[in-house]
This record gives structure tokens, C-alpha cells and sequence, in this order.
């Protein structure tokens, strides 16, 4: 494989099988320096265990994977440089918040106490409870404070809002924008709130049972599909030929979601045929792409694998 | 303000251009910087970047080397001619389209149009004398 200085991350054909369920099926991609990624999709979908053979906190069945151009497993020049927040991480029993940011304080070196005081404050953490006795939306906050202070070269969120209200997954949202402008890094944020997330990722990789089916920019996927509404059989007659992605119909009146960018042309024989076209959201071109009914899902979810 | 399913690029890029065309954003002023416009609109900076890249491209905006982007002489000229060609594309036409589903012609139309304007001035006058 070769090794650029751009990418930060590199993973050729990594599966990883627990027992009978392939969690991750052979999946290959990078991660360019410095830049925010959406590792997005639904839960059990391979996200947290892509995260963790990352992190070195789980091996690999097959495949390779280079985190600076070197192998992670107990590679300290490596594993210093990341920072991976996990939605359910353990501390010690007897330890508080100030413990955690301490231990985080010497094992990251670039931690900024300044900005985790700060973040305490945002986040109205008591840094003297122990964390044991912490809502779940303090332990998260928790998580987060370690994730943006660490100021790690790449830092792994994953799914880092649970227990957070609207108005704290806000905070981080801002804070987490603000530290990046000023300290650009890498960030790699696993979420399956897509929509709160889609303005703030400059790359989307969605995973969906194992397998990579989303790798580009965001702003390359945002006009990637488009919903045509009107008469049924004038909405059918534009999209034969069109991959169709979802259908929906009301009476006569039919919308059908179609993948691919509709041209100066497209648009013009839409407006002569009198039907509207809508734009069709990050949120839900990854729904329509990742749908399917329970029973066709080959994977068990990390949960049960823990 | 964001409209999720358009490039945000772009979007970015129609927010600078419509203060320069409502003249908030006067010919020759500072322009905000990447770091503004991601933190205002809350977007990867990034992205605001390629929006800025975009108007610097088109001649919207220049650079001056250290101290920021500004807008360029003229600018506001040619997003007016530019707004100007695609008025009709993007006003009267879905305009007509939604008449016609009423069964109104487009003389009605018309009429409409000068009834709603004049009592706009007339508003605008009041306005003015009230002041």
C-alpha cells in the first residue's frame, strides 16, 4: 500500500467476523488530514468496530490497516496521537470528572486545560461528582470535554450526544467547529443524527451492514438525488430508465426519489410536464439507501456482540 | 436559511452575493472571511472556503494579500445583470405555472401585478412622510 503524508488513515480490505456475523465485510477507504468526516449509519451497522480496530482496541480478522502510515497495535507513537471517545466508556469506579481530565491531561500531549475548564462551564458539569453517579448526559459531556481538549491529531466521536439535550449537542457542535478553525485536525464523528451533523462534515462514508456504500464529499452527495413529484403516470414516464431509490403515492399524485444529478434538460421537460422537483436531504438519501426490512439484516448489533 | 437539499457551497456564495445586491456589502468593503461565515452559519469552514474560492473565481470578490477577501469594483453591476436574465426562469415562470392551475390569464396577471404595485408606493409613500 502506498503511504501519503495527506492521509492519516488508511484501511485495505479489513473484515472483521465475530463467530458467525461478519461485522465488517472487506471495506477500503482513507481519511484525508484535517478534515471532519461523517461515519454514518444505522446502529450495528460496522461503525463502532471499524472505530475500535482503528483505535487498536480490537483486532482486525483480515486486511490491513495504517494509522500514520504504521500499524496501531501497541504502537505508543501512534495511539498518542488519537483520541477515541466511545458512547460507552468506562472509568473507575471511585473516579470523578476531574480524575478523567487528569489522566487525559498526561496521556495527550497536546491537551488544552484552558478549553476543558471552559467546557466544563458550557456543559455545567460538577467536576467533584463522581462519575458513577452522573446523569448519562454528564457522562457524555464528560467524553466530549476529553474529545475537544485532547486537541488529538484525530480524534474519534462515537456517538458522543447520548443523554445530551438539543441545546448541549449544540454547545458541542459550536465548540467543536470553533476549536477546529483554530486547531484544524482530524475528526472522524459517527452519528445516526445525520441531519444535525450534515453541515459540519466536509466528508460522508456511510457503512451499511458491513460494507461501505458511501464514500465522497458532502456537498458531491447533496445534489446526488431528487424527489419528482406530480400525476402518477407523467412522474413514471420521466423516471423509467432512472435508478429509483424510493416511491411514495398519494391517490394519483405519486414522489419518487431517483438517484443521479438532473440536467439543464431534465429540468426543462420537468417544468413543460408540470411536475415539482424537490431536494432530497443528506438525512434521507441515506435512509432511502440503508432501508430495509428487519429481516434482511445479516448483522447482529454491537451490543449483542459486547 | 439553509436549504439542505443544494450544494452548501453555493448557498454560501448566494448569501455574500445578496448583500452586495441589496448594497449591505458596498464595492470595495471587507467581505467576511471563511472563519466568519463558517462560525455564522455554522458549516465546516471548508465549505465556506469553496464558496469564497467561487467568488473569487467569478470576480465577485479579490483578494488583497494579508489583510482579507473585498468586494470588486462593479461587482454589484453584474449580479444585477445576472439576477436580471434569470428573473423570469425563477419568478414569472412558476408564477404563470401556478395561474394557470387557477384558470387565470395572464392578462389578469398583469393586472394584478399593477393593482399590488401601486399600493406599494403608496405605502412607501406614507412611509416616507411619516418619517
Amino acid at each position: 500500500m502506498t503511504t501519503s503524508p495527506d492521509l492519516v488513515v488508511q484501511v485495505d480490505h479489513l473484515t472483521k467476523r465475530y463467530r458467525e456475523t461478519l461485522a465488517v465485510d472487506d471495506v477500503s477507504f482513507s481519511i484525508e488530514k484535517d478534515k471532519i468526516y461523517g461515519l454514518l449509519g444505522r446502529n450495528g451497522a460496522g461503525k463502532t468496530t471499524v472505530m475500535s480496530i482503528l483505535t487498536a482496541q480490537n483486532f482486525a480478522t483480515s486486511g490491513d490497516v495504517r494509522v500514520f502510515g504504521e500499524q496501531p497495535y501497541e504502537n505508543a507513537r501512534v495511539l498518542g496521537r488519537m483520541c477515541f471517545v466511545r458512547e460507552s466508556q468506562k472509568y473507575p469506579d471511585d473516579a470523578t470528572p476531574t480524575h478523567a481530565f487528569a489522566m487525559a491531561r498526561l496521556f495527550f500531549p497536546r491537551w488544552d486545560q484552558k478549553l476543558a475548564d471552559r467546557l466544563i462551564e458550557d456543559f455545567q458539569l460538577p467536576p467533584k461528582k463522581r462519575i458513577k453517579k452522573l446523569s448519562r448526559g454528564q457522562l457524555s459531556a464528560v467524553g466530549v470535554i476529553i474529545g475537544l481538549a485532547s486537541r488529538a491529531e484525530i480524534t474519534f466521536f462515537d456517538e458522543p450526544y447520548l443523554g445530551l439535550d438539543a441545546v448541549a449537542r449544540q454547545i458541542f457542535y459550536d465548540r467543536l467547529l470553533e476549536d477546529y478553525t483554530l486547531h484544524p485536525r482530524t475528526v472522524i464523528l459517527s452519528s445516526h443524527l445525520i441531519d444535525e451533523v450534515a453541515n459540519l462534515i466536509e466528508k460522508v462514508i456511510v457503512i451499511d451492514r458491513g460494507r461501505i456504500i458511501m464514500d465522497d464529499d458532502t456537498d458531491a452527495v447533496r445534489d446526488r438525488a431528487a424527489s419528482i413529484v406530480g400525476d402518477t403516470a407523467i412522474v413514471e414516464a420521466f423516471v423509467a430508465g432512472r435508478e429509483v431509490i424510493h416511491r411514495e403515492s398519494l391517490g394519483r399524485v405519486s414522489s419518487v426519489t431517483v438517484l443521479g444529478a438532473l440536467s439543464p434538460e431534465d429540468r426543462r421537460r420537468l417544468a413543460a410536464a408540470g411536475l415539482e422537483v424537490g431536494p432530497v436531504s443528506l438525512q434521507q438519501l441515506i435512509v432511502r439507501t440503508t432501508q430495509h426490512s428487519p429481516s434482511d439484516t445479516a448483522i447482529t448489533t454491537e451490543g449483542a456482540v459486547r | 436559511m439553509i436549504d439542505e437539499g443544494r450544494a452548501l457551497f453555493l448557498q454560501i456564495a448566494e448569501s455574500v452575493e445578496n448583500a452586495i445586491v441589496e448594497g449591505t456589502l458596498a464595492e470595495e468593503a471587507q467581505a467576511p472571511s471563511t472563519n466568519e461565515l463558517a462560525a455564522f452559519h455554522r458549516i465546516n469552514p471548508a465549505t465556506a472556503a469553496k464558496g469564497i474560492a467561487m467568488l473569487v473565481d467569478k470576480g465577485v470578490l479579490y483578494k488583497r494579500r494579508g489583510i482579507g477577501m473585498f468586494v470588486a469594483p462593479g461587482a454589484r453591476q453584474v449580479l444585477l445583470g445576472e439576477r436580471r436574465a434569470a428573473f423570469a426562469d425563477r419568478y414569472v415562470d412558476p408564477l404563470l405555472a401556478e395561474a394557470r392551475k387557477l384558470g387565470l390569464a395572464a392578462d389578469d396577471l398583469a393586472d394584478l401585478v399593477r393593482d399590488r404595485a401601486s399600493a406599494w408606493e403608496a405605502a412607501s409613500v406614507n412611509e416616507g412622510m411619516t418619517r
